[in-house]
């Protein structure tokens, strides 16, 4: 009898687990100094002379930016690592490859950060460190992606969607990333409207990137906690990924209505935003079903911030739709609506998803260790979402304000002295947020740093 | 295999929907006479290397602590005299840059482009 790999027990154990483990504490000191420079950015919104003179504001959001960023995907990536031999069933094809993927975006990570520090930018919004340090990003994906493809070799026509999810992810971000450096070239950068509708583009499917990845280990966390199979090979599972993979390829474009390209290019974008319709008219018809799951496995840390992350697709997407309507893109575009938009994605469901993955891991590594910080966790989980739901809320209230005081023609420095009572809010309210997740963040960091037994000697 | 040729499908509807983009979908459509190209390129490499991005938006693009600047040169309330002020001394929350001359005149010719570009942003 021929015996697949996926039908083999899988082994508790394997060889790079702790280089993975080793990944996720990385990505965890991202979030801490994100956090940390996030704070410090909302701060000066309200103290503009706060540190002016060691991290100017100018520094401290692009820091800001380059490391949360780096959480979100370096927290996936380490999360794949992990998974990766358990959906295999076998060791990981290219072992040392973690080691160098690890050792190059350290190097790289410490570049940006010094050249931020020493006022060195030149790059563009989101990745404003000097160009040349974006083929050191590229080249550290590199290695994960060998390993992803020659550990896995899947199979598409059986694969589950978080394989099709993860695969999406990890290419689109080599050719989003790509696209993003198209503006060194003249072609680009010489005409405004292309260069700014090409870096909209860019950015918007990169974000569709990673969000392929985060989503994709949501699914597989799913599936090994509640038992069931069939969700992520259903054919409702396959629609929905392809209709999240046309919103990648296609759905940019409500950032760019204001740019005078082609109406077709606004045109395409709106029809494609639209369809997100279909995802939110599946999550109110699965309502009662997921709310009678979440109470079943509400015990569990990691099922718990799905449920949390479920609630912020919920109301991102209620904006999303919302902000892609012309008609209100119109008042929206440049108010802090977006920035709710941003943060509710990133700390809402993105921050959540990648928790619930640690926290996975961290149960399946060390379950002893996970019973005794339950309190601290759960604190963690419930600050963060209440906090990021006043701060959601702030700004909001702050854009609603900027399109009134645009609409009355009033003056920039008038509309930020209106604005004072909402800033103090999402400044306070977003240093609640950092007190949550770091609680999140140390109790992980604690428990990913005893060394694992020893494998057993081979027979 | 129906999966396999949906993705495949969509993969290439990606890449010529890219290529319709980046050619006819985004073709020049600044109109009137444009500041010289030399000036422009350096007020945009100034505008990087400093980050402004950080703290102001052209096209939507770029942070909410100091204001949009992608109509700021025609807006009757700023124009050029009021960008070069602010380019010459910074603001309460705006550093003080040091720009030579020959920089911010680079500057404001740059946002002079931007906002001739900025047909349909014109109306809000």
């Amino acid at each position: 009898m021929i015996v697949s790999p996926a039908q083999l027990p899988v082994p508790d154990r394997y060889s790079t687990d702790n280089k993975s483990r080793s990944y996720l504490m990385l990505s965890l000191c991202y979030l801490l100094l994100g956090l940390l420079l996030g704070t410090l950015g909302a701060f000066q919104y309200l103290l503009p002379d706060l540190l002016k003179n060691k991290i100017s504001f100018q520094q401290a959001r692009p820091l800001h930016v380059y490391l949360v960023i780096s959480w979100i995907f370096t927290a996936a990536q380490g999360g794949l690592y992990y998974y990766l031999p358990r959906v295999a069933g076998r060791e990981l094809r290219w072992k040392q490859g973690i080691t160098v993927q690890l050792l190059l975006q350290l190097c790289t990570s410490i570049l940006i950060i010094v050249s931020f520090f020493d006022g060195q930018f030149g790059g563009r919004e989101y990745f404003e460190f000097p160009p040349w340090l974006g083929l050191g990003i590229a080249l550290s994906w590199l290695p994960l992606l060998i390993n992803f493809f020659l550990t896995l070799r899947p199979d598409y026509k059986t694969a589950p969607v978080y394989i099709w999810s993860w695969s999406t992810g990890l290419v689109f971000f080599m050719i989003t990333l790509s696209e993003s450096y198209l503006w060194i070239f003249d072609y680009f950068n010489g005409n405004i409207v292309r260069d700014m509708t090409v870096q909209w583009k860019a950015m918007g499917s990169m974000v569709g990137s990673w969000n392929m990845l985060v989503y994709g280990t949501g699914m597989y966390i799913m599936e090994r906690i509640s038992g069931d199979k069939g969700p992520c090979r259903s054919r409702t599972g396959y629609f929905f990924y392809f209709l999240g993979l046309t919103n990648l390829m296609f759905n940019w474009g409500h950032h760019t209505y204001i740019i005078p390209a082609a109406p077709w290019v606004r045109t395409v974008s709106y029809l494609i935003s639209m369809t997100e319709l279909l995802i939110l008219g599946k999550i109110i018809w699965q309502w009662k079903s997921t709310l009678k799951e979440a109470r079943k496995n509400y015990h569990h840390i990691a099922y718990r911030l799905l449920v949390f992350a479920d609630a912020w697709i919920f109301l991102n997407l209620v904006l999303a739709i919302l902000i892609s309507v012309p008609a209100l893109n119109y008042y929206t575009h440049g108010t802090h609506i977006t920035v709710a938009h941003a943060m509710g994605t990133t700390i809402g469901i993105n921050t959540m998803l990648l928790m619930a993955s640690v926290f996975f891991i961290l149960k399946t590594e060390n379950e002893e260790g996970m019973g005794s910080g339950r309190k601290t966790i759960h604190a963690g989980i419930l600050i963060s979402n209440a906090a990021l739901a006043v701060f959601w809320g702030s700004l909001v209230a702050s854009g609603i304000l900027k399109i009134s005081s645009s609409l009355n023609k009033e003056s920039f420095s008038y509309t930020m002295t209106k604005s004072i009572p909402f800033f103090k809010l999402f400044t306070y309210s977003g240093a609640a947020i950092t007190a949550g997740l770091l609680l999140l963040v140390f109790k992980a960091l604690w428990l990913l740093y005893p060394e694992p037994e020893p494998l057993p000697p081979a027979d | 295999m129906i999966r396999i040729y949906t993705f495949s499908a969509l993969l290439i509807s990606y890449f010529v929907y890219s290529l319709a983009v980046y050619t006819r979908g985004t073709d020049e459509t600044a109109p009137g006479p444009l500041p010289g190209k030399p000036e422009v390129t350096l007020g945009k490499k100034i505008y990087q290397e400093k980050n402004c991005s950080s703290c102001h938006q052209l096209y939507g693009l770029g942070g909410y602590l100091g204001p949009e600047l992608t109509t700021a040169f025609s807006d009757p309330g700023r124009g050029e005299l009021y960008l070069r002020v602010f380019l010459q001394n910074g603001g309460p929350r705006m550093p003080k840059f040091d720009f030579t001359e020959k920089e911010i005149n680079s500057i404001i010719r740059y946002l002079e482009y931007i906002d001739h570009s900025a047909i349909t942003y014109r109306k809000k």
